[in-house]
C-alpha cells in the first residue's frame, strides 16, 4: 500500500508583472510517497525551486490542490503556514543562509526556540545533531570561521534538529568543491536511508541528482518525464 | 535572552557605522540637553519666585520711578507684612562681558523677604553698617574669585562714574534653584550721591519688593495696593514676583521659542539618521529575516528584532549623551557665555526629555523597515543580496 506523503494535482504557479500574467508553473501532477529522495532537475526557469517553494510552503500555489500529510498547505494562512513549516519542514539552501553573527550552536538552536523544549533538551539536541554531521569540536565557531561544507553541515543540522517530516534542498552542493558535496550529499542519503526523512533536492547537477532515488525533470513550467 | 543577544550582536555587526550613529546621537542629546537647559535658565528666575512676595512697580514702565514714601502707604494695607525696595544699579565689572545682576536695595529689612538666601548674622550686619558694603551671591563670588573684605569696582552705566563696594557678605542659596550670581548694594549710599547730581531723581525707587501673609490673597492686595495709588502721580502696577520674572523672560520669548524649535530640528535630524542607519541594516539582511521567516519565525519577530536593534542604537546613544550633558553644562555654566545665566543646571524634566527624544528616535527610526521587513515574501527576501 503506498504511502503518498506529498500530493500534487494539476498544480499551477504564475506571477503578475504589470498587467501581465507570466506562467511559472503549469498542470503539474506528481506524487512523492514518505521516505522518498527525489530530485528536481531542469535548466534555469524551468520552474524547479518555484516548486520547491511551494511544496516547502513559503510560496503559494495560483491553481491545482498541494496536500502534504493530506492537508491542503494552500489553504493555510501566514501565521499557520509558518507554524507549519516550523513542524514539517527543514530547509537547506545553497548558500547555507547561516546568521553570521550566531555560532554553529546557535544557528541549529533557532529551530528548537519555537518549540516547547526546555535549554537543557535544546542542548541535548544540538550536540547530538552537531556530532551527527560531524561537527561536535565546531560548535563554538562562526559560520566565517567554518569551510563551506562544514557551513552547509551545520545548515544540515539546523534544517534536522527539530526532526522535521520533508527535508527540503534548494542546491545544496551548489556552493560546494567536488569533496564537500560528496560529503554533503553522502550525509543526505544518509538521512534518508537511516532516519526515512523524506527529501526533495532541487540541483542542475547531473552526479548530484544520482544521490536521490528519484529525478523528476522539469521544463519551461511543466513536468517532463522522471526516472528512478 | 536569545532576542537580546541576537539584537546585541547585529547591533555591533557594522562598527563603524554603530560608532558614527551612535557619535551622532550623542551629540544630539548633548545639544538637545544643553539648548533646553539654556531655556530652563531662562526661566530660573521665575521658577524660584515665592508666591508670598509681590513687587510694585511703576505702571507705565518699570523705567519710571515711584517715591520712596510709597512705602508706608502700601505697609498700611491690610495683608502686607513687610515692604522693602530695590532698584536696577547697572554697572560693569572690568569688562561688559563679566555681566552680573546689580541691584540697590534697601539694607535694613530686603535680605529679611529672602530667607531662601542664607547669609550669615555678623556679615550681614557688617553689610548695614558699611555704606559702600556689598553682598554677593556665592556663585558670583566663585566666579571671580571674590572673598569677603575684597573692594569691588564697578563702572556705572545708568549712573555713571566710578564706583567701589566692599563685599561684607557672601550668601549661599537655600537649594540649587536659589538664584546666587546677583549683586546687592545700599540704595541709601546711591541715592545719597543721585540727589548730589539730579535733585529731582532723589529718593525714588524701581520696584517695591512686598511680603505679604497670605499667598493666597495676592491677587486682593496686588489690587489694594493699586488702588491706593490711582489718579496719582505715579500708577502702580502690583503684581506676583512671580508674573513679574516671567514679564521680563516674555520680553525675550522670540528667542526662547526659537532655541526650543532648533533643539528639537536637533532632535528630527538625528531621527533620520538613525532612520536611514536602520533601513540600511535592514536592506542587508533582507537574506538573513527571510530565513528567519522560513523557520518559522513570524513577521512580528523580524520587526521586533529591528525594533529593539533601533531602540538599543538608541538608547546607547542617549544614555552616553545624558551622562555628557551633566559635565558639558557644569563647563558651559562656567565659561564667560554660562555666566550670563543665574542659574545654569540641568533639571531632571531636560533628562526625562532626553529620555523621550531616544524613545521617539528609536520608535520612528525603525518604522518603516521593521514593517518592510515584516511583509517582504520570503522568496523575495531569499533572492536578496544584500
Amino acid at each position: 500500500m503506498s504511502d503518498t506523503l506529498v500530493e500534487i494535482k494539476n498544480l499551477a504557479k504564475s506571477y503578475t508583472r504589470g498587467d501581465q500574467d507570466v506562467p511559472v508553473l503549469r498542470d503539474i501532477t506528481l506524487n512523492i510517497e514518505r521516505g522518498d529522495f527525489i530530485s528536481l532537475m531542469g535548466p534555469s526557469g524551468s520552474g524547479k525551486s518555484t516548486l520547491l517553494n511551494l511544496i516547502a510552503g513559503i510560496d503559494k500555489p495560483t491553481g491545482g490542490i498541494l496536500r502534504i500529510d493530506g492537508e491542503d498547505i494552500s489553504k493555510l494562512s501566514e501565521g499557520e503556514l509558518a507554524d507549519w513549516r516550523a513542524s514539517n519542514i527543514g530547509f537547506i539552501f545553497q548558500f547555507y543562509n547561516l546568521m553570521p553573527v550566531l555560532t554553529a550552536y546557535e544557528n541549529v538552536e533557532l529551530p528548537l526556540l519555537l518549540t516547547n523544549l526546555s535549554r537543557s533538551e535544546r542542548r541535548e539536541r544540538i550536540e547530538m545533531t552537531l556530532n551527527m554531521v560531524g561537527l561536535s569540536d565546531r560548535m563554538d565557531h562562526y559560520p566565517n570561521e567554518l569551510s563551506g561544507g562544514q557551513q552547509q553541515r551545520v545548515a544540515i543540522a539546523r534544517a534536522i534538529v527539530t526532526d522535521p517530516t520533508i527535508l527540503v534542498c534548494d542546491e545544496p552542493t551548489g556552493d560546494l568543491d567536488k569533496q564537500s558535496a560528496s560529503d554533503v550529499l553522502n550525509m543526505l542519503k544518509e538521512l534518508n536511508s537511516t532516519l526515512g526523512k523524506t527529501i526533495i533536492m532541487v540541483t542542475h547537477d547531473a552526479h548530484a541528482a544520482e544521490a536521490a532515488r528519484r529525478i523528476v525533470v522539469l521544463e519551461k513550467g511543466e513536468l517532463l518525464g522522471e526516472g528512478v | 535572552m536569545y532576542y537580546l543577544k541576537l539584537i546585541f550582536k547585529n547591533v555591533f555587526r557594522a562598527k563603524l557605522r554603530t560608532a558614527l550613529t551612535v557619535i551622532g546621537l550623542v551629540v544630539a542629546i548633548v545639544a538637545f540637553g544643553l539648548l533646553q537647559t539654556v531655556v530652563d535658565a531662562w526661566f530660573a528666575g521665575a521658577n524660584s519666585a515665592s508666591s508670598a512676595r509681590l513687587v510694585t512697580r511703576n505702571a507705565i514702565s518699570l523705567v519710571f520711578l515711584m517715591p520712596t514714601y510709597y512705602r508706608e502707604r502700601i505697609r498700611s494695607i491690610e495683608g502686607v507684612k513687610i515692604v522693602s525696595y530695590s532698584q536696577w544699579f547697572g554697572g560693569i565689572y572690568k569688562e561688559p562681558s563679566n555681566f552680573f545682576p546689580q541691584f540697590a536695595v534697601d539694607h535694613n529689612n530686603y535680605f529679611d523677604l529672602y530667607p531662601e538666601y542664607l547669609i550669615k548674622p555678623d556679615e550681614l550686619l557688617a553689610f548695614k553698617r558699611d555704606r559702600q558694603g556689598a553682598v554677593v551671591g556665592r556663585k558670583l563670588a566663585d566666579q571671580f574669585g571674590w572673598k569677603v573684605g575684597d573692594v569691588i569696582p564697578i563702572r556705572g552705566t545708568i549712573l555713571s562714574g566710578d564706583w567701589q563696594f566692599t563685599i561684607r557678605a557672601i550668601f549661599d542659596g537655600r537649594d540649587e534653584t536659589t538664584l546666587t550670581r546677583q549683586f546687592y548694594l545700599q540704595w541709601d549710599y546711591i541715592n545719597e550721591s543721585v540727589k548730589k547730581r539730579f535733585p529731582k531723581r532723589g529718593d525714588q525707587i524701581g520696584v517695591f519688593n512686598i511680603l505679604i501673609n497670605d499667598p493666597s490673597r495676592a491677587a486682593d492686595i496686588s489690587k489694594a495696593i493699586d488702588a491706593e495709588f490711582r489718579n496719582s502721580l505715579a500708577e502702580t502696577l502690583t503684581e506676583t514676583e512671580k508674573a513679574f520674572q516671567l514679564g521680563f523672560v516674555a520680553q525675550s520669548e522670540a528667542i526662547v521659542v526659537a532655541i526650543r524649535v532648533v533643539s528639537f530640528v536637533v532632535i528630527f535630524i538625528i531621527m533620520a539618521v538613525v532612520a536611514n542607519t536602520m533601513a540600511m541594516t535592514a536592506r542587508e539582511r533582507i537574506a538573513e529575516y527571510a530565513t528567519l521567516k522560513v523557520l518559522g519565525f513570524s513577521p512580528g519577530y523580524v520587526a521586533a528584532l529591528i525594533f529593539g536593534e533601533a531602540m538599543v542604537l538608541a538608547f546607547l546613544g542617549a544614555g552616553i549623551g545624558i551622562l555628557l550633558t551633566f559635565p558639558v553644562a557644569s563647563g558651559f555654566a562656567n565659561s564667560s557665555a554660562g555666566a550670563a545665566f543665574a542659574s545654569f543646571a540641568v533639571s531632571a524634566s531636560t533628562v526625562w526629555l532626553q529620555v523621550a527624544c531616544a524613545v521617539a528616535v528609536g520608535v520612528i527610526a525603525a518604522l518603516v523597515p521593521g514593517w518592510r521587513s515584516a511583509r517582504i515574501k520570503i522568496v523575495d527576501g531569499l533572492r536578496h543580496v544584500g
